[in-house]
């Protein structure tokens, strides 16, 4: 355990080289495209953020900072630090990705099983094509449907963000990020539930005379639910891309679009900041997913 | 199986001969008939957009290019990750696990964010999305090939050729990749809707393709824009977008079944 | 009114009955064995009688249980007869026990549902019971992991979950299959011990288990009973042409002739062979240790022994297959050194092996032809085509199968036919030494006569030697010149077959001969000869690896490790070989 906690330092480390040497190989400052400055004029911007100073030079100071929590200066909004913007765009997100993945979970699970437990019946086929089509639309393709449908032609929910208060404007945002999830994993928990179903051990306990009831909740469910949990590190970093469209289509203040509107703008600071962010958040959320699969597979604890 | 493969097939042919018989191009703008609805009048089947150009050639030419980009970048994460795959689980013992923490170390990685970064860093061009694309799948498909090799390896036929004296690149060639084949199909077909999404997502950011070209994520970006007005830019190119990415779906499980591969590596 | 009265039971899968019409009972407090090759039904039977045969299966007949029909009956009205009236036991522990859920918590869960006990009543009960099947410090095992105990330990906690609620009917189906000659002698008596007034049906592929231990017979084949009596009866005078075949095929240990030793020179010399490697968890796995044996012309040696004994790892090392850390091995006079990729293609040719598993053996997506033509199309690079068909097409007669197979895959093919593919690929370059690993193990009764067979004939043909890897002593009595008994990594005892069979001078081989089932009813099974299981190899006991588990250890035993020294005509590795009399 203590080794995958170490192991997660050097992937951290790697993705902010990675995202640093990216963000200052290219060509081009982040200043190219405005009207064009004196010389003197750009050398001082250009000195005002130590883009004059050497490459490794550069990546010290960024890695100090780094480490007091300080990601630098946005360079387009000028009045804050990417620190800021971090601060004020991640609880939205982070509401938004929570609420999503509850009710992935919930859902997903729920008629997965039930799928599986009626396996080949209509039921199992309705939401096993509802879960096929679930994780062939795109969150950009089923974020604006659904704001057509539900906000513009009926009007039952509200379609922006701002001006809105309370639950609702939650509603729309929130399915749409959850809907291809609950897909994958009703699809993931059907299948891995009927593999499970089919083992020998379930026989045995069936041997035994203890009911389906008890079958499903002592036996089948914790196996059955071990691929779900390997897929929370993929889901997460799904549900994190996910949000930076939906908060596009809906204009939700989150994170997700200070990235797009970082990278449109080329503002390298913000978006560095929010890549390494977000990596470690993603690199965090796995270890514990790691951590919690050992508690469930015996098997693995050992090891 | 069939079904899917066959709207796949038509799709296929509507993109690449569609554009012939539309007396339209992609490129020219019309500004006397923007936003004209679908139907026959006019010869735009599709509509118009919003600069007056023929968005059922603009959707053919989207196909053209999304699923151009989908196919070359599964075969360059096909190309990589079978090799690297099949390395890794022939030659096993350390050289196995120092490849395989690296792909593991990869995994952890949000990638989509890389490619955006990428994107943001260098000029915005095809090739590009094509590596970056291909760069991400690579990962899955080394990890199955490397699994399916190393319990090939460990099969006894292959022993039972190493004793008859059987070369290395024989038992490569001749005993372990044909019994690879079935599960590298499958995932190349499963693998191609996901390089679909992450190019039309990139194209959906503005981040993708650029205009005058187009993809279906950028069509479907410009459809958000006018949604509330015309509201066929949007729901056309989405349906197209989702029947191909369903197509792809329904064939990779089919051939999953025929092939009984399992789904997690 | 019987127990069990089962009444023209058929199921079908689709439009073919795997179980055709049978009929039988069993009383209250009597044991039936049920025996059959592969596919022959028996399997299906026992499971059909609880309800637990997949959702395609499609059943008719009666099986009536103390007079209560149970035949398609729902899971609610079978509920009440599962564990609490009829107790069944698989034959594989690891997958018939959740991995997930600690050995305690599964079976307390039973006494839960049919409200036997709550609490802390169920915990002491489960306690109780895990002690009743000789499971050391239940309490602790209570906790533990079906991964963490061995395939023996597993199988008792099968049986204390079939026992707990005290059935009146036992199905035991094929319970020691999956496990050594030894822990085997083990649970059958543990079983016998246990039993008391209930029914029990035992369903096995090997007559020696029921020969002692069941009171009356059924015999299946293809699906249907063709013979059923008192077991004694069965054995003495059987009807059916096929109980006679199957009677004809059963091998004995304990008696039958043996082969005189043949009196060649040497082709293949072992000397201090060592074999180790890291396990799954990186620990160093001591599979050979200092083993030195050799291999005459026209020989067959068996080398015996039980999971663990090393013997596998032996023959791939001297294959080439796998790296030995010391010790040589010389074959006509060369050293074999390397892996099997950098030796000498005259050397490659002449050493061959047969697998255990036939079907993992053979390449699905070759055809016969190919599987057996290409160790020619690698040696005989400048064979036209055309007389490599003919070679194959000659060989695959040799081994009873006529050319219609050549467009065969391997799928296609049963399992003896596969072995005999197998086989044909191994003998196509004419090889000096064969090696069959277990390669009778996987094959029903009445074919493996046919293999032997098949051995014999191609040794009397070509001088080929044979070495012979088998758990079975049975087989390895009808078909070796000498043996070797291997036990953790070291060899025990080598002889003359003669000589091993009438006289064995090392505990161990005693025991392995004792623990062999004899499949004639009138010899009363012995009791089970070892306590204990094979210890691991990555911490083997000290001195005599042996020691913990024999009867006749003393102090030396554990202080000094025994050499093969020459005793009558056998070399042997015990302190004691002299002293102790092992003659029965």
């Amino acid at each position: 355990m203590l080794l995958r906690l170490l192991g997660a330092i050097p992937t951290l480390l790697l993705v902010i080289v990675l995202a640093f040497l990216m963000v200052h190989a290219a060509p081009g400052g982040p200043f190219d495209d405005e009207r064009v400055l004196p010389t003197d004029v750009a050398a001082n911007i250009q000195a005002a953020y130590h883009l004059d100073e050497p490459l490794p030079q550069q990546f010290t100071r960024y890695m100090a900072g780094l480490l007091r929590g300080d990601l630098g200066p946005s360079y387009r909004y000028r009045d804050y630090t990417v620190s800021e913007l971090i601060g004020s765009g991640f609880p939205i997100s982070l509401q938004l990705g929570a609420l999503a993945m509850a009710l992935a979970l919930l859902v997903g699970i729920s008629s997965g099983t039930v799928a599986a437990l009626k396996q080949g019946s209509m039921l199992d086929r309705v939401v096993m094509s509802f879960a096929m089509t679930g994780i062939s639309i795109p969150v950009f393709v089923v974020a604006p449907v659904l704001v057509l449908l539900l906000a513009v032609k009926l009007q039952w929910l509200p379609a922006g963000w701002s001006g809105e208060s309370g639950f609702a404007k939650f509603v729309l945002p929130v399915i749409t990020l959850a809907l291809p999830q609950i897909a994958y994993i009703a699809r993931l928990t059907r299948a891995s539930m009927i593999d499970v179903l089919g083992c020998d051990f379930i026989r045995t306990a069936r041997s035994q005379g203890l009911g389906s009831k008890a079958i499903i909740r002592v036996h089948a469910l914790k196996p059955a639910m071990l691929p779900v949990l390997s897929y929370m590190g993929p889901a997460i970093a799904a549900i994190l891309t996910g949000t930076v469209v939906v908060e596009e289509v809906f204009g939700i203040p989150g994170l997700g679009q200070f990235f797009v509107r970082g990278a449109l703008n080329r503002d390298y600071t913000l978006v560095l900041g929010i890549v390494i962010f977000y990596a470690a958040l993603i690199i965090s959320l796995n270890l514990v997913v790691d951590i919690l699969y050992g508690f469930i597979d015996p098997r693995v604890r050992q090891r | 199986m069939k079904r899917s493969g066959g709207i796949l097939l038509f799709v296929l042919v509507l993109a690449i001969i569609g554009p012939w018989l539309s007396p339209h191009d992609y490129l020219s703008t019309n500004f006397d008939d923007m936003l004209r609805s679908p139907g026959l009048s006019g010869l735009h089947l599709f509509g118009t957009d919003d600069l007056g150009r023929d968005l059922f050639v603009r959707t053919m030419l989207g196909i053209r290019v999304t699923l151009l980009v989908a196919v070359v970048a599964s075969l360059v994460s096909l190309v990589i990750g079978v090799t690297y795959g099949a390395v890794a689980g022939y030659v096993g013992g350390r050289v196995d696990a120092v490849m395989m923490r690296f792909v593991d170390t990869l995994y952890a990685l949000p990638f989509i964010f890389f490619v955006i970064l990428l994107m943001v860093a260098f000029e915005r061009n095809f090739l590009l999305i094509f590596v970056a694309i291909g760069a991400i799948n690579w990962l899955d498909m080394a990890r199955i090939v490397r699994g399916q090799t190393l319990s090939l390896r460990e099969r006894e036929f292959v022993s039972a050729a190493r004793l008859m004296g059987v070369s290395t690149a024989r038992i490569i060639f001749r005993h372990i990749t044909p019994n690879l084949l079935g599960i590298v199909v499958v995932y190349v077909t499963l693998t191609i809707p996901q390089a679909i999404l992450v190019e039309s997502f990139l194209s959906f950011l503005g981040l993708g393709v650029q205009e005058p070209q187009t993809s279906l994520g950028a069509l479907v970006d410009a459809g958000v824009n006018q949604m509330e007005g015309a509201s066929w830019m949007l729901l056309i190119p989405a349906a197209v977008l989702a029947l191909i990415l369903m197509s792809f779906n329904f064939l990779g499980d089919a051939m999953r079944d025929f092939f009984d591969v399992r789904q997690t590596p | 009114m019987s127990l069990l009265e089962v009444n023209d039971l058929t199921v079908q899968y689709g439009n073919n009955a795997v179980v055709d019409t049978v009929s039988f009972t069993v009383d209250r407090g009597e044991s039936v064995g049920i025996v059959g090759e592969s596919g022959s039904g028996k399997t299906q039977t026992a499971l059909s009688l609880l309800g637990l045969l997949p959702r395609n299966a499609k059943m008719t007949g009666s099986v009536r249980f103390d007079g209560e029909e149970l035949l398609n009956r729902g899971e609610n009205h079978l509920d009440g007869f599962r564990a609490q009236r009829i107790g069944i036991i698989f034959q594989s522990p690891m997958q018939a026990l959740n991995p997930y859920l600690r050995i305690g918590k599964q079976l307390r869960q039973i006494l839960l549902q049919h409200k036997i006990a709550t609490g802390n009543d169920a915990d002491a009960k489960v306690n109780q019971m895990l002690d009743r099947v000789g499971l050391p410090d239940p309490e602790r095992q209570f906790l533990a992991f079906p991964h963490e105990l061995s395939g023996g330990m597993r199988q008792r906690v099968m049986i204390a979950s079939a026992l707990i609620c005290a059935p009146d009917l036992l199905i035991a189906d094929e319970p020691t299959t999956a496990l050594d000659v030894t822990v085997q002698a083990q649970i059958l008596d543990l079983l016998e011990e246990l039993r008391d007034d209930m029914a029990l049906l035992l369903i096995t592929h090997d007559l020696g288990i029921v020969a002692g231990r069941c009171e009356r017979l059924l015999v299946f084949q293809a699906g249907k009973l063709v013979e059923a009596g008192a077991t004694v009866a069965v054995f003495a005078s059987p009807r059916n042409e096929h109980t006679k075949r199957l009677l004809a095929a059963a091998l004995r240990a304990d008696r039958g002739e043996v082969l005189a030793p043949a009196d060649a020179k040497t082709v293949l010399g072992v000397e201090g062979a060592t074999v180790s490697y890291r396990d799954s968890h990186n620990a160093r796995l001591q599979a050979v240790v200092g083993v030195d044996l050799s291999l005459r012309e026209a020989e067959t040696l068996a080398i015996v022994g039980e999971s663990g004994s090393g013997k596998s790892s032996l023959v791939r090392a001297i294959l080439g297959l796998i790296p030995m850390q010391g010790g040589r091995v010389v074959y006509a006079g060369e050293p074999l050194e390397g892996p099997v990729e950098l030796r000498a293609a005259a050397q490659r040719r002449d050493l061959q092996l047969v697998f255990q598993d036939p079907v993992s053996a053979l390449n699905p997506q070759m055809r016969v032809q190919t599987i057996v033509g290409e160790p020619l199309l690698v040696h005989e690079s400048t064979m036209t085509a055309e007389s490599r068909k003919d070679q194959v097409i000659t060989m695959l007669q040799k081994v009873g199968l006529d050319e219609s197979y050549l467009r065969s895959y391997p799928h296609q093919l049963s399992g003896g036919q596969a072995q005999r593919v197998a086989i044909a690929r191994a003998l196509i370059l004419k090889p000096k030494i064969l090696i069959c690993d277990e390669a009778v193990a996987a094959i029903d009764s009445a074919v493996r006569e046919q293999i032997l067979d098949l051995l014999r004939m191609a040794q009397h043909e070509s001088g080929l030697s044979i070495i012979f890897i088998s758990h079975d002593l049975a087989v390895v009595r009808s078909i070796s010149h000498r043996v070797a008994v291997m036990y953790l990594g070291r060899l025990v005892e080598v002889a003359n077959s003669e000589n091993l069979f009438a006289l064995p001078r090392h505990p161990y081989t005693k025991a392995l001969l004792d623990a062999s089932p004899v499949p004639d009813p009138l010899v009363a099974p012995v009791a089970a000869p070892l306590k204990g299981e094979i210890p691991s190899s990555v911490s083997p006991p000290s001195g005599c690896v042996f020691h913990p588990r024999c009867q006749y250890a003393e102090n030396i035993c554990s202080e000094r490790r025994p050499e093969l020294r020459q005793i009558g005509g056998a070399r042997v590795a015990c302190h004691r070989a002299e002293e102790i009399d092992l003659s029965s």
